[in-house]
């Protein structure tokens, strides 16, 4: 039997794929009251906004999202729980529950994958989704001492270990590592996921994604895509991209550098436009639809979805407009050692 | 190759041929402990903003790649590594160049890893411990996203020559392409090392590397090739035009061939048709080992390019404007030797006779020295240097006065002395230092060496007719062979002075043991400052009797003090056992990780050197404080920085021209306990070791310890030993010898010494994190590791916890004959002279203790235990017995 990941390549040989929307923007959409999120739970703070306990006090709530994404066609389906890590949810007074939480989210997204694949025979892929935390490794949160780093490498290693034990244990078939903003955070989170691999004896694909914080093309920790790439490659990732950032109109010129270097699939989920004041994506599904079509236009991406903002609605347009394109072919670039501080470095043979 | 960033990247500095050359990368070598003495500074006062403005600096001159080293002995390797890399990631002109890790702990290596965002290269890695070790560790290195830089370093050694750099690279290319490992993230290092060293073995260290550069890229696909420049032109330190000619001229033939990157300092570099055509041709010579003359002839050549240093050469001008006289106290007090021929040549045209510019200039300089050493104002490394200066001065004047001699008698010394380490004993650091600080105060010296018998001793003493006699020794057998030396000279009728030096010996033990034996005078000399005093009044008429008559009569009271004061009493040996240190089967260590016995050709000295304890170095000079205090001590502090300055360049050489090769081994190994012995499986066969228990009588509570307590008295155990030894120095003492250089000689030893214990302390470590394993997260700093801040004791047979010398002999076998390369005398002294043994208790409350003194009952208990006879028990156990 093939895996998971051989799975995936096979169907991505053959057509573009399509990742599924936001949580955040539906689940928003929902007006859920606080009540709603803490369900039984007491944990002594306001738990608005936790969306990743959902997962927990509202997961029918959370299988209905996820179901409205797979009817809009979409072959991967991520979990709910990009900031179910302990210390993101420290600040909810939740982390005791990050293990059962993971295993949650995933269970749940792992089993509407499975009866949709039931009902049409066509294969659902559940990615764990792993957020960046919101600690970095890379940078001072003090001007006056940029030595000082609120959080270190073993530490956050260790908080990755324990969401992706319980997102591999519910069922998720890949770890998505998205939003990078911090370069190091992310090979923290490679790092944990070699250990995860390591206790369950087997692989445990990985899927990258950066973001962007500005327009030079850079995240936060001042990576370009290509120094990004050089300095996660050794991850071998089924997939690398982008997701979030601009929209997808200002992230096309970075995906295209990605595509010519990384010799894996490419997959990438913009925003729905950009926010408007009230913080709100006012894009509609035909026009990012269209910002996407220019990606498959010139064959640099194979997996398309979406990030904040975007709704089945998004995915389903998105999904019939990429639908006649051919995937992006994954390019086998010469060998030559990339090393990279902030920019990249190529030694060539 | 060619390196070219994919957004902006600095160009390199037009200046240069190696770097105009977009195919080749520069290291920046300036943010590196071990090669910048300014950066080393700026880190150990803790000024990292400074540090980060060297880094800053590196970048801007054109470095595409930084190096950062921080193993330095006295700091805290792993936290400096990470301070100073969380500081350059927050200067955007500084961290847009890769990282390059550099550190011969991994732990440090791994510490960096932890902080660095973008995609660093790690050096180094070497097969060094074997190919198990050398995958764990590329296995991390690719885990955590690294290029590696694998040193050309095997089990057997360092490569030298060009077919050993090439089997070593293909064999850790083969490893590790078949271990997944991405064969462009290899880049090899196959050593530079130092050319033009004078020595035939290194004339073809240069060319190998660049013929071995082009084999390597043939051999291994896509791999990369650095090396560290600066090794090359070590010879001529101090020779910046040469320096910079010889390593411009490598690059130029070292790029074509494959040669990618080095670290370099960007400024140091020439462009070939710049350099002056002679000077290039020379060098070219000694780089491709084109004639046999060619390292004379740059040699010579080089001369015409030194001295740029305005401040130096002004302050030498002037004093070489004095009278020849004067210039040859200036050169005995300050210790400088290049011009003595010549000035002692000078002076003895000006002489009647050539003797005089020896009683005359030469004996004013060295009694000069000799009272400021007597008022404390100079110290020992100072007048073994000035004492150098005399030897190679009165080595030039000999001749003269031999082919005088006919007409006038032998020259009148002060006194003549044999000197010699007795037999079985092979330490003569002491008993040099001794002899050259009598010869510097006018004393002939006789020296017979080493492992000297008595019969050679007496017979030297006769036919030199000696005014005395000096013996020394280090390992306690010596002691008795001392007492063996004083019966023969009473039996043979001696009645010179005997004088009794050495660290194992004490006034105590030459008034128990030694001074009974010979009727003559005894005298113990407890250092080389007493000798000189001691010597001169025993050849003078008058002082000589009051301190023969004053010595007689503190030996006569130590002995009676001693009789009057009784000693402790003893337990029964049935007591002492019953007293055991009771054995916490918490505390036991697990089963080792790697069991059997491990060699290592070969430990690199650079990582031997970041670790070595100081003090005792110092000491053995006599120079009394501890390091690093001891370097601004008001008055030593001095002649201690003068000391380490010369310590450090040597330990330079050492390294840059391969002087010294460390060889190691250490054995893991199942046991079980009987009693005090613990009987070891090592091969097939079980080996018994017997241990000696405390036996003076406990306070309550205190446990009358043995070794063998350590060990679990129930089921299985595991115990270890080692050996290591510092091999190679031999050439080099000759040559210092032929050069009548008694400094060097002993500096040389004494750093070997270092080495050693340094050798030791590091293996003791690998074996508790890696080879046992025990501790695999112990994280020390130098300091902690000197002051034994670890679980676990190594104790060496011959010592206070295990006094028996002879069991060396047993622990050698275990290891397999000659571990490491060390061989014993016959009473059991070790071969190199700088080398330790021991054993390894990994037990968390294993601890050092001394054995002290022991009953009879325990002595034929052991004897028994031990196969062997009373007598042979008593003579190996002397000192602990009443």
């Amino acid at each position: 039997m093939s895996t998971a990941a051989d799975q995936l390549r096979a169907e991505a040989a053959r057509r573009i794929l399509v990742k599924d929307g936001a949580y955040g923007t539906e689940i928003q959409r929902r007006r859920l009251a606080e009540a709603d999120y803490r369900g039984s739970f007491d944990l002594g703070r306001d738990q608005k906004g936790n969306n990743d306990l959902l997962n927990l006090t509202r997961p029918e709530l959370v299988r209905e999202i996820a179901q409205d994404f797979a009817d809009a066609g979409a072959d991967i389906l991520a979990t709910d729980s990009f900031n179910a890590n302990r210390i993101s949810q420290a600040d909810y007074g939740a982390e005791g529950l990050v293990r059962e939480i993971n295993v949650a989210a995933a269970r749940i997204i792992r089993e509407v994958a499975d009866a949709a694949e039931a009902k049409d025979g066509r294969r659902r892929w559940v990615a764990g989704a792993i957020g960046p935390t919101n600690k970095t490794l890379s940078l001072s949160p003090n001007v006056n001492d940029p030595g000082y780093r609120e959080i270190d490498f073993d530490t956050l290693s260790d908080v990755y270990v324990e969401q992706i034990e319980g997102l591999v244990e519910g069922g998720a078939d890949f770890a998505l590592i998205e939003t990078v903003f911090d370069t190091l955070n992310a090979k923290a989170a490679v790092h944990a996921a070699q250990r995860v691999e390591e206790t369950i004896g087997r692989e445990l694909p990985i899927m990258l994604s950066m973001t962007i914080t500005d327009l030079s093309g850079r995240n936060l920790s001042g990576h370009s895509i290509e120094a990004f790439w050089a300095s996660v490659r050794h991850a071998r990732p089924l997939t690398v991209g982008l997701n979030c950032s601009f929209g997808a109109a200002q992230l096309r010129a970075h995906i295209a550098i990605l595509s010519r270097i990384a010799d894996t699939l490419v997959m990438a989920y913009p925003n729905a436009g950009l926010p408007n004041d009230l913080g709100e994506y006012d894009e509609c599904a035909a026009t990012t639809a269209a910002q996407v079509r220019s990606w498959t236009e010139q064959g640099i991406v194979n997996i398309v979805g979406g990030c904040c903002g975007t709704t089945p609605e998004h995915i389903k347009a998105i999904g019939e407009t990429v639908s006649g394109y051919a995937p992006r072919r994954i390019p086998t670039p010469e060998r030559r050692t990339l090393l990279a501080g902030i920019e990249p470095m190529i030694l060539a043979a | 190759m060619a390196s070219t960033a994919m957004s902006e990247f600095p160009e390199p500095e037009a200046s240069s041929p190696a770097l105009a050359s977009s195919s080749f990368v520069n290291v920046g070598e300036r943010t590196n402990v071990t090669g910048s003495a300014k950066f080393k500074k700026l880190i150990m006062a803790d000024d990292y903003a400074a540090a980060v403005e060297v880094a800053r600096q590196q970048v801007e001159n054109g470095a595409q790649v930084i190096d950062v080293n921080m193993d330095e002995g006295l700091l805290d390797a792993e936290a400096a590594m990470t301070t100073f890399l969380k500081l350059i990631a927050a200067e955007p002109d500084i961290a847009r160049v890769p990282i390059m890790i550099d550190s011969s702990k991994w732990t440090v290596i791994e510490a960096g890893l932890k902080c660095v965002s973008g995609k660093p290269i790690v050096n180094s890695i070497s097969m060094k411990e074997g190919e198990e070790e050398f995958l764990r560790l590329a296995r991390k290195v690719r885990g955590y996203g690294a290029a590696v830089v694998i040193m050309a370093f095997d089990e057997k050694g360092q490569a030298d020559t060009r077919e050993r750099k090439v089997e070593i690279c293909a064999r850790a290319y083969d490893l590790l392409v078949g271990d997944g490992f991405p064969p462009e993230d290899i880049i090899f290092d196959p050593n530079i090392f130092a050319i033009a060293t004078g020595i035939d073995e290194h004339r073809r260290y240069a060319i190998d590397f660049i013929e071995a550069c082009r084999e390597i890229k043939q051999r291994c696909p896509h791999v990369h090739i650095s090396g560290g420049l600066s090794n090359l032109s070590f010879s001529f330190r101090g020779n910046e035009p040469v320096r910079r000619a010889m390593h411009s001229i490598f690059l130029y033939h070292a790029i074509p061939a494959g040669l990618d990157m080095a670290i370099v300092n960007a400024g140091q570099l020439d462009v070939y048709d710049t350099i002056d055509p002679v000077l290039r041709e020379a060098c070219e010579d000694v780089i491709l080992d084109r004639r046999d003359d060619a390292t004379e002839r740059l040699v010579t050549l080089a001369e015409n390019y030194l001295g740029t240093d305005p401040a130096r050469e002004k302050e030498a001008a002037e004093w070489r404007g004095w009278p020849v006289a004067k210039r040859l106290e200036h050169a005995l007090v300050k210790g400088i030797d290049a011009f003595v021929v010549e000035d002692a040549e000078e002076a003895r045209q000006a002489a009647n006779r050539p003797i005089e510019v020896i009683e005359g200039p030469l004996m004013d300089g060295m009694n000069v020295v000799g009272d400021l050493f007597g008022s404390g104002k100079m110290f020992l490394p100072q007048v073994v240097k000035s004492a150098r200066v005399m030897k190679k001065a009165v080595a030039h004047l000999i001749p003269f006065i031999e082919a005088e001699k006919e007409a006038n008698g032998a020259t009148q010394g002060k006194g003549r002395i044999v000197m010699a380490t007795v037999k079985g004993d092979v330490h003569d650091i002491g008993k040099n230092i001794v002899g050259v600080v009598l010869q510097c105060n006018g004393f002939e010296v006789v020296d017979l060496g080493v492992m000297a018998p008595w019969q050679d001793i007496l017979k030297a003493a006769n036919d030199n007719k000696a005014d005395m006699i000096g013996l020394s020794g280090l390992i306690t057998p010596s002691l008795d062979e001392m007492v063996t030396v004083a019966s023969e000279m009473q039996r043979e009728g001696f009645t010179l002075p005997l004088l009794i030096g050495g660290a194992t010996t004490s006034r105590v033990h030459t008034a128990l043991r030694i001074e009974p034996a010979y009727e003559g005078p005894v005298i113990h000399v407890l250092d080389a400052s007493r000798a000189v005093g001691v010597a001169s009044a025993l050849v003078s008429d008058t002082q000589r009797e009051p301190l023969v008559e004053r010595t007689r009569a503190d030996y006569q009271e130590i002995r009676e003090a001693r009789a009057r004061s009784g000693q402790n009493a003893l337990a029964s040996l049935d007591e002492a056992r019953a007293n055991g240190f009771a054995f916490d089967p918490a505390g036991k260590a697990p089963p080792p990780a790697r069991p059997g016995v491990h060699h290592f050709g070969e430990w690199p000295l650079r990582e031997l050197r970041a670790s070595i304890d100081w003090t005792p170095f110092f000491r053995a000079w006599e120079l009394a404080g501890n390091y690093p205090a001891i370097l601004d001590d008001p008055i030593v502090g001095e002649s201690a920085r003068s000391l380490f300055r010369d310590a450090e360049a040597m330990l330079d050489r050492m390294i840059a021209e391969h002087w010294v090769v460390p060889k190691g081994a250490v054995g893991l190994w199942r046991c079980k306990r009987e009693g005090d012995d613990v009987l070891i499986l090592a091969g097939n066969d079980w080996t018994r070791v017997p241990f000696l228990r405390q036996q003076v009588k406990k306070r309550e509570g205190r446990a009358n310890f043995c070794l063998a307590d350590f060990i679990d008295p129930e089921g299985e155990d595991w115990i270890g030993g080692f050996a290591v030894g510092i091999h190679g120095l031999e050439p080099h003492l000759a040559r210092f010898k032929a050069e009548n250089d008694d400094y060097s000689d002993i500096l040389l030893k004494a750093l070997a010494d270092r080495l050693a214990e340094s050798f030791a302390e590091v293996l003791h470590a690998h074996v508790r994190d890696s080879i046992w394993g025990y501790s695999p997260d112990e994280h020390l700093t130098n300091a902690e590791l000197i002051r034994e801040r670890y679980e676990g004791i190594r104790p060496a047979p011959g010592y206070p916890a295990c006094p028996d010398h002879s069991l060396k002999r047993v622990l050698f076998g275990m290891l397999g004959g000659e571990p490491a390369g060390v061989t014993l005398t016959d009473n059991f002294a070790m071969l190199p002279t700088s080398a330790v043994s021991g054993f390894y208790f990994g037990h968390r409350d294993s601890q050092y203790f001394g054995v002290a003194r022991i009953g009879r009952d325990q002595l034929e208990d052991y004897a028994a235990r031990r196969e062997v006879s009373l007598e042979e028990a008593e003579r190996w156990l002397r000192p602990n017995l009443d």
